[in-house]
């Protein structure tokens, strides 16, 4: 299948293919959570255990354990609204996997909707994963602050709205997560995702970096977003603006008002 | 077991009217586009955004402040939802609850407004005429048909006048805004200090009960402020519409459209006096109604909301909860129907998370027994209905999610506007003190103290009084000090306003530095325990003050500003920092504003 126009997918058809060996459904939740239920057949791949090596080979060999070839049909979920399962979605792609899709709904919402769950774990056979390292989805610091004044590349804060006004990248703009969600979904639809990217002014053929908090997880569902309506150049700033700011490079922010006083948390 | 036995909570009561109009949503993006490329020019753009609810925000042209209008301040649990929903997805997490029933999203990204109207008219609801030179949020006492000062529930005749005025093009226009209160009683409601202010009456004519109401027109509070004057013993019913559009007609025609300054209602009645115009509107009032066609009326429906206690949640093993005593003394109004109770939930400054919102939506839900809620005038919400033998479990509900501080209807809760937090015109964070005063206050338990009950703190972050500063037992509005090359918050402290049968503006008594303010209002609460008389409260005190009609030792407010005076003198900068700096802020004070549009 086609990265470019990667699409989600639908709770319903996931619930009929469940036995069909050829998908393989990866859990991107705590063990322990795991172990006390999950999507029937789905295997485990906690999120820490992806983060602790970046390289491609590490990618690789998680891979090939979760029995995930080139050609497997791979769905993935978590119960935080897709930000973890994403941020794995692109791991994948980034070794070059072609089909790597997040289920519509958190595993609390599968739950709720009263399909099966079992805490049963499923025997996995390893298989062999090639290496295509995808370079053109990956944005490093050196990278961003090279590109960042040209004009057809727009930067994207995923973090909520009051960290943005108090820091962001330079030109950045910002989408905060939950904006790309809807009722009792992980993701808007199609329509209401380009027309919330419509009034943005932000133009199909723009090259989008997005970045958030720290590893990538909020903007990693924001690289999804923007990849299944079809934009065909989105990268991720994986290390996000910790590094970022680690880095000491510039940071702007919304001068003169006293903002975090009007939140009652 | 016991959980099987509980009948099923019934499905959410629907709202009688959908404000909203889908397409508003669409023609906005539409235009905002337009702006962005300069095919709108400023001046055009920012009396549309305004005539749809977007609110400028400081020192800034990327965001908005949505101000979502809520008619006679009702609410219903999935629009708390919806409204929790669009405050993550486009504001900052929280939303706020307005002093005119008004429940505003902060710091929008000005692209993204019309996703917000879009998601408001799926719940029925509109943020049109939410700002502008239009009939703002038409209000009515949160205590309306369940208060037991009162004569009949204004609150039909409060939806038809907000239903009539929306999108009416007799108001699309007017020299200023335009605002209508509606109360339950004088204790209530804020009449005497708006446009239209509306007190029900029943007068007998011809052996016949004829409902109505006490009219008082021309009040406001702003710049300069003035009490409005009340136009006839009795308008009836009858009369309300024709009344309402001749005044109206009138500002319209007469008021001013050059002095952005003068051009509220108020200076109009004030400059031309108050008999002339009372003649006038009389006049025009006749002329209205013999020329305007039967079909124009208000639509009230007067039929009666069901009240049906949702379920039984009461758990009489149940222990009192901590703190029960305290909250039910200070946020809990009996109503006129026996056994249940308007229960008020105080906000800091009116601000409320995504999360304490559905909450809320869930309380009503499973408490109220008319099946929404009311929003308050003084950044609150008020869920009405509830039985006695639910209080305690609401209380516990409350508590777990923050909702329970105590002293709703008492002095503790200040009034904070929104001041440097998203105002361009405000010189100091109003909005952030008032939530340290109401702090300073629960700490000391001060709302349970009966002698301060019905005393009122309101602070306004500038001289426009949309914290309503002046109608404040102690109020505040902000500005700068400067003691040798160093500026501070600085706030003028008027004493004694009111806005009940007593209306009057506050006395004008000193400049307090911000940081004194708090030790300021606990001076003079001391001042009053020393020479209060027995059976007093602070605002009785405070009065006859004012009024020269205090004889202790304390006797004018000369005598006031001499006790608090130690507090007024700056400290050198190297002494003391913090003196210079203003809430929420870790630098040294400076004043910036923009241009104002003008919010509450």
């Amino acid at each position: 299948m086609n990265n470019s126009s990667m699409s989600i997918i639908d709770s319903k058809i996931l619930r009929e293919k469940i036995k069909d060996n050829s998908i393989r459904i990866v859990d991107v939740r705590r063990e322990q959570d795991y172990q006390l239920g999950h999507i029937t057949n789905a295997v485990n791949l906690p999120l820490a255990k992806l983060l602790a090596d970046d390289s491609v080979e590490s990618i690789q060999k998680i891979a090939q354990d979760l029995g995930i070839s080139d050609e497997t049909s791979v769905v993935i979920y978590d119960d935080t609204f897709g930000a973890l399962s994403s941020r794995v979605v692109w791991a994948l792609q980034y070794i070059g996997h072609k089909d790597a899709k997040l289920l519509d709904v958190t595993f609390s919402q599968w739950k709720a909707l009263g399909y099966e769950i079992s805490t049963e774990v499923p025997e996995i056979e390893s298989a062999t994963h090639s290496i295509k390292e995808n370079k053109d989805i990956m944005a490093t610091a050196e990278y961003l602050e090279k590109v960042k004044e040209n004009k057809n590349v727009i930067i994207i804060d995923n973090r909520e709205r009051l960290n943005y006004l108090e820091q962001h990248i330079p030109g950045a703009i910002n989408i905060p997560y939950r904006t790309l969600a809807t009722d009792g979904k992980i993701l808007r639809t199609k329509e209401g995702m380009k027309n919330l990217l419509k009034n943005r002014g932000i133009s199909e053929d723009a090259e989008i970096i997005t970045y958030c908090g720290s590893v990538g997880t909020l903007s990693g569902l924001a690289y999804y977003a923007l990849k299944s309506v079809g934009l065909p150049n989105v990268k991720l700033y994986v290390h996000s603006f910790k590094e970022w700011k680690s880095l000491e490079k510039p940071i702007d922010k919304q001068e003169n008002a006293n903002y975090w006083d009007l939140s009652a948390e | 077991m016991a959980q099987q036995l509980r009948p099923s909570k019934p499905a959410d009561k629907q709202p009688k009217i959908d404000w909203s109009r889908r397409q508003e949503a669409e023609n906005f993006a539409e235009t905002v586009k337009l702006f962005r490329q300069g095919k709108v020019d400023p001046d055009t753009f920012r009396r549309f955004r305004l005539q749809h609810g977007a609110y400028g925000t400081r020192m800034t042209d990327d965001y908005a402040m949505v101000r979502i209008k809520v008619p006679a301040g009702q609410v219903y649990p999935y629009q708390l939802e919806k409204i929790a929903q669009l405050s993550e997805m486009y504001s900052i997490g929280s939303a706020h609850f307005s002093t005119r029933e008004n429940i505003q999203l902060h710091w929008v990204i000005l692209e993204d407004v019309s996703e917000i109207m879009q998601s408001l008219s799926d719940v029925g609801m509109t943020s049109r005429e939410a700002c502008g030179n239009t009939v703002r949020n038409v209000m009515c006492s949160p205590l309306s048909g369940v208060c037991k000062d009162e004569i009949f529930d204004a609150t039909p005749y409060a939806l038809a006048i907000a239903r009539f005025m929306l999108r009416n093009p007799i108001c699309q226009g007017l020299p200023r805004k335009f605002k209508f209160n509606f109360t339950c009683c004088e204790k209530h409601g804020m009449i005497r200090i708006v446009d239209v202010g509306l007190l029900p009456q029943i007068q007998e004519i011809d052996g016949e009960q004829r409902k109505g109401f006490k009219i008082f027109l021309g009040g406001g509070l702003g710049n300069k402020s003035f009490i409005g004057h009340q136009l006839e013993d009795f308008t009836p019913v009858e009369d309300l519409l024709y009344t309402s559009m001749a005044v109206i007609r009138i500002f319209d025609r007469l008021g001013d459209r050059k002095n952005m300054a003068r051009n509220r209602m108020r200076y109009l009645v004030n400059d031309m006096g108050w008999e002339k115009f009372r003649n006038l509107v009389l006049k025009e009032r006749a002329i209205v109604k013999s020329t305007q066609s039967v079909i124009v009326k208000l639509n009230i429906d007067e039929s009666i909301n069901e009240i049906q206690r949702p379920i039984s949640v009461s758990n009489e093993s149940a222990s009192v909860p901590d703190g029960f005593a305290r909250w039910q003394k200070t946020n809990v109004e009996k109503q006129s129907q026996g056994g249940f109770n308007s229960v008020f939930i105080g906000l800091e400054s009116g601000d409320i998370t995504a999360n304490q919102l559905r909450s809320v939506a869930e309380i009503i839900r499973d408490y109220s027994a008319e099946g929404f809620a009311r929003n308050g005038f003084s950044q609150n919400i008020v869920i009405r209905y509830v039985h006695d033998d639910d209080l305690k479990s609401m209380y516990s509900k409350l508590l777990e999610t923050g909702l329970a501080k105590t002293g709703s209807l008492t002095m503790a809760s200040a009034v904070g506007c929104s001041g440097t937090t998203s105002c361009n015109l405000a010189l100091t964070n109003s909005h952030r003190l008032a939530k340290e005063v109401q702090r300073k206050f629960l700490e000391l338990k001060l709302d349970e103290d009966d002698d301060l009950k019905d005393s009122t703190i309101k602070i306004s972050g500038c001289p426009n009084s949309c914290g309503q500063h002046e109608v404040a037992t102690i109020g505040f509005y902000g500005g700068g000090g400067r003691y040798e090359n160093d500026m501070f918050p600085n706030y003028t402290m008027s004493l004694g306003g009111r806005f009940d049968e007593g209306s009057i503006l506050g006395h004008h008594t000193a400049r307090v530095p911000v940081k004194r303010v708090i030790p300021v209002i606990l001076k003079i609460i001391e001042l009053y325990k020393e020479n209060k008389q027995s059976d007093d409260t602070l605002s009785r005190w405070i009065d006859r003050i004012i009024h020269g009609n205090e004889s202790s030792k304390i006797n004018s407010v000369e005598d006031i500003k001499k006790e608090i005076n130690s507090f007024l003198i700056p400290p050198k900068v190297e002494d003391e920092p913090d003196f210079y700096m203003d809430y929420g802020s870790d630098t040294s004070y400076h004043t910036v504003t923009g241009k104002g549009e003008c919010a509450a």
